[in-house]
């Protein structure tokens, strides 16, 4: 099938950018988008003009490098998938398509559809581990956890770091994410003694790198490529809540 | 080949197997806690090896400097590992043992691994569950709270503990973890999208690197007083691999031509479950967890050419080959085994879909012993993956799996203590030789990575810091200007040809080379082919390469040009290695040297050693040293999963 693109080119942080035309030709159902962004790339390449430059990297929805918004909604229309996992059997023949970049404050546009996401990074060396060193750690069965909770901290660990939550944000709010790290370290005896400490240091992270906060839109639940819930926002609340009377 | 060859010493201890790793730490000189900041160590990378090794030299108070071409450290690609890692906890009471996952790991890897080695390897294993546990990676438990275990291939206990389909990003994410809070002490720091371009060398050590910085496109150089590289595996030589787009052999490549040894890079390994090629536009093969074996079972019907629809065929003219093959491990037969079993029966006419190159993967069986809801439960992530990918829906009929290549248990050569044969250099992970032998069992990948991480190089690195006065080396120094030189004219000449192909033309023609000769079956003759015409690729590659834009700048195209640059060189070697060792054994299988019923005919007499190879210079022969691979406690045998 052939499609018409338009994808957004930025030479660099200060130039102001723009959506650019480009044709896709002969693309096969059984392609990847990015495969089909491949094929437009190795055409323009071979005509000696700049390809469009795109973080990806694992293709197989794990790595959360790909971070594209596709005809308005980051990782594009199919629910819960990546980039890299989105499939042209759910384009048709003939159809455009805008391709651009995260956008939000903190996500400043490196080139084309590449942001700057070490923001994300920060909020996590902020405390968004368990404060252990290597060794001197007790057997791993000697602390007991609830199946449940280890189900549910799973759940909230899935998070790929790609901060398509954050590019579906009106406000441009790392909540999902935040909430998701909250959540998985809370959930778990190991993660619990640190938990109002963590919950305070890493919110008031998001806010200093210039994330929004959450005002209940949870279109980040809707893009989330993995699933990760709003419910665990309501954690984050929960938590930072306990912190805050605790301390008083 | 010429002149004479070096025996090398992999300077294991002497002493009973089990002591071996505690006399070691014994006799390692250790660095006085107030000097560890006075050293500066670089870690290239930051999958698993590197992540764990970075975090754990920061925590001991090094200045640690950590290095990744990714936009965050979190992304290395140990991420996409699925299925789980091996310890032998014993949990299962099942009768596992250090010595049972020592000699499963001995005997997956057709006896071409060092045995303290893996030993070492054995013992620490269930250290790492305890690490990973404590920093809240969240494995998979049951209802009383316990860790769960499953069973992977070429063992016959249950040692592999897992995070759903996704072990890898949870034991990643718990090392990025571990590395952001020293990030935060400020004990590391991080340079992501950097990408290493060269080793420096010091009065014949290593004392730098020389990187290019990946946004601003700055070519410039770092100064330290030791070298870690954790930079992966190479297997995207092939083109088509499991690995991510950005893995790539240039870290590792231009440390072998400052001199480090590239040890056995003929032992590849081809991952029996992957999901089948559909055709030209494909950019990498995505993996299905080993772990499916445990519960799915594999066939081709029997009848050549068959193309009925798989619920058509009955059950009595279905081939299960493995299960037929191997009776005792079945469908968990090792990796090598099970896709040259693959390759056979498609190479038979019995394949399916489109091509015929592929087999069933069929959890048919399992649904109707366990429940949908079970299976869902085990491989929810991997099914609906399948689907996205294939738009088929593997609860209804049986997945379609083929090989493709996967790991590199070829590496850079390193001593029992991880250090290459550049005093300084060290190599951790995928990206050295040393623990898996000709063919790596499933779920010992991750265990290898952050073992080497957590547990070995924090000894290993002390007893060479503790010989050399810090901070010694500084990037003003001749030897460092004259690095950053070459890697500008590299990368100039790049720029400059102006052809009519892409990096990636040269690189999909490589990697058909690599596949078609290189590959799964191996021949004189496929071999030396290869050897012609990799060299004529190469030598087109440089007159005939298409890179847009300058490098002055965020430049992919750049970036994969210089990677294609460097599996040219490699893939020659490769050939060169799988030429030389004249016998099967693990991933490499030579079609002249196998039994009678088709499988591998290692030949213990002539290669019982680990091939190291060092550069000889720009378009010479390397020059071959060995290392003997002496088994003290193992007993050498035909490899049997019968």
């Amino acid at each position: 099938m052939d499609l018409f693109l338009y994808v957004w080119r930025q030479s660099g942080p200060q130039d102001s950018g723009r959506l650019e035309q480009h044709q896709a030709r002969d693309i096969s159902p059984d392609m990847s988008f990015l495969e089909m962004l491949d094929q437009v790339n190795e055409e323009l390449t071979r005509q000696g003009r700049e390809p469009i430059a795109f973080d990806h990297d694992c293709r197989e929805g794990i790595c959360g490098s790909c971070s594209q918004v596709i005809n308005g909604i980051p990782h594009g229309p199919l629910e819960k998938t990546t980039v890299c996992q989105l499939h042209m059997r759910h384009f048709r023949d003939g159809d455009t398509i805008y391709i651009e970049p995260w956008r939000a404050r903190a996500f400043p546009v490196i080139k084309d559809l590449i942001v700057d996401r070490s923001s994300l990074d920060r909020i996590i060396q902020a405390g968004g581990y368990v404060s252990v060193h290597t060794g001197g750690v007790p057997d791993a069965n000697a602390i007991l956890i609830p199946k449940a909770d280890a189900e549910k901290a799973m759940d909230a660990s899935e998070c790929i770091g790609c901060g398509a939550c954050v590019a579906a944000c009106p406000n441009g709010s790392a909540m999902l994410f935040t909430a998701a790290k909250v959540t998985h370290l809370a959930m778990l005896p190991q993660g619990r003694v640190e938990a109002a400490r963590r919950v305070c240091v890493m919110t008031e992270t998001m806010l200093g790198e210039g994330f929004g906060n959450c005002s209940n839109h949870y279109e980040c639940q809707s893009v989330c490529p993995k699933g990760i819930t709003v419910s665990f926002i309501a954690k984050l609340n929960r938590e930072y809540l306990k912190s805050v009377v605790d301390k008083a | 080949m010429s002149g004479a060859y070096k025996i090398l010493d992999g300077k294991c201890p002497s002493g009973p197997l089990s002591e071996k790793w505690d006399l070691r730490r014994q006799e390692l000189k250790l660095v006085n806690p107030a000097n560890k900041r006075k050293y500066r160590v670089i870690v290239v990378g930051t999958g698993l090896a590197g992540a764990s090794a970075a975090a754990t030299l920061g925590e001991l108070g090094y200045q640690v400097h950590a290095f990744c071409f990714q936009d965050s450290p979190r992304r290395g690609h140990s991420i996409a590992a699925q299925g789980g890692i091996n310890a032998a906890k014993n949990y299962p009471n099942d009768g596992d043992s250090i010595y049972r996952l020592f000699y499963d790991t001995i005997k997956g890897g057709d006896f071409r691994a060092r045995e303290a080695n893996v030993y070492r390897l054995a013992a620490i294993s269930s250290n790492i569950i305890d690490q990973c546990v404590a920093q809240g990676v969240p494995f998979a438990r049951d209802y009383a709270g316990y860790l769960e275990n499953r069973s992977f291939g070429g063992a016959q206990v249950s040692r592999t503990f897992y995070a759903r389909g996704q072990t890898g990003q949870q034991l990643l994410l718990g090392a990025f973890a571990a590395l952001s809070r020293q990030v935060k002490a400020g004990s590391v720091r991080l340079y992501p999208r950097t990408e290493m371009l060269d080793l420096v060398l010091v009065d014949g050590e290593a004392k730098g690197i020389t990187v290019r910085d990946l946004v601003t496109g700055e070519i410039r150089s770092h100064a330290a007083d030791a070298v870690c590289l954790c930079t992966g595996g190479y297997m995207n030589i092939f083109y088509l691999s499991t690995n991510a787009m950005g893995s790539n052999v240039t870290a590792n490549f231009r440390a072998y031509k400052k001199g480090a040894f590239f040890a056995n890079p003929c032992f590849t390994q081809i991952h029996p479950t992957c999901i089948p090629v559909t055709g030209d536009h494909q950019a990498k093969l995505t993996l299905m967890s080993e772990s499916l074996r445990n519960d799915g079972r594999v066939w081709v019907p029997k009848k050549k050419d068959d193309q009925r629809k798989p619920h058509e065929i009955p059950e009595d003219e279905r081939d299960y080959y493995l299960e037929r093959k191997y009776p005792s491990f079945g469908n968990l037969a090792p990796r090598d085994i099970a896709s040259r079993a693959a390759k056979e029966v498609c190479d038979d006419g019995r394949g399916v879909g489109p091509g015929g190159r592929g087999v069933y993967l069929d959890f048919g069986d399992a649904i109707q012993r366990l429940g949908r809801e079970k299976i869902s439960e085990r491989y929810g992530n991997l099914f609906e993956m399948y689907e996205k990918i294939t738009a088929e829906n593997a609860y209804e009929r049986p997945m379609r799996i083929y090989p493709a290549p996967h790991y590199a248990m070829g590496g850079l050569w390193v001593d029992y203590n991880l250090q290459s044969s550049i005093p300084g250099l060290f190599v951790l992970g995928e990206a050295n030789f040393s623990d898996h032998g000709g063919n790596r069992l499933g779920a010992s990948a991750l265990m290898q990575g952050l073992a080497d991480g957590y547990f070995i190089i924090s000894y290993t690195i002390a007893d060479y810091l503790a010989r050399v006065r810090p901070g010694t080396a500084d990037d003003q120094h001749p030897d460092f200007r004259r690095s950053q030189e070459d890697v500008a004219a590299v990368t100039k000449r790049l720029l400059s040809i102006k052809g009519r192909k892409t990096a990636n033309d040269f690189h999909r023609q490589l990697g058909r080379i690599m596949w078609e000769d290189v590959g799964m079956a191996r021949s004189k003759e496929s071999l030396n082919r290869a050897l012609k015409l990799i060299p004529e690729l190469r030598a087109e590659f440089w007159e005939n390469l298409q890179v847009p834009g300058n490098g002055a700048g965020l430049n992919q195209e750049l970036e994969k040009a210089g990677r294609v640059a460097d599996f040219l060189e490699f893939g020659e070697l490769m050939a060169l290695d799988a030429l030389h060792r004249e016998e099967s054994c693990g991933g490499h299988f030579r079609v002249e040297h196998q039994m009678e019923d088709g499988e591998a005919k290692r030949d213990d007499g002539n290669f019982c050693y680990v091939a190291a190879w060092e550069f000889g210079g720009p378009e010479k022969n390397p020059q071959l040293h060995k290392e003997p691979l002496i088994f003290e406690n193992v007993q050498l045998a035909t490899r049997s999963y019968k």
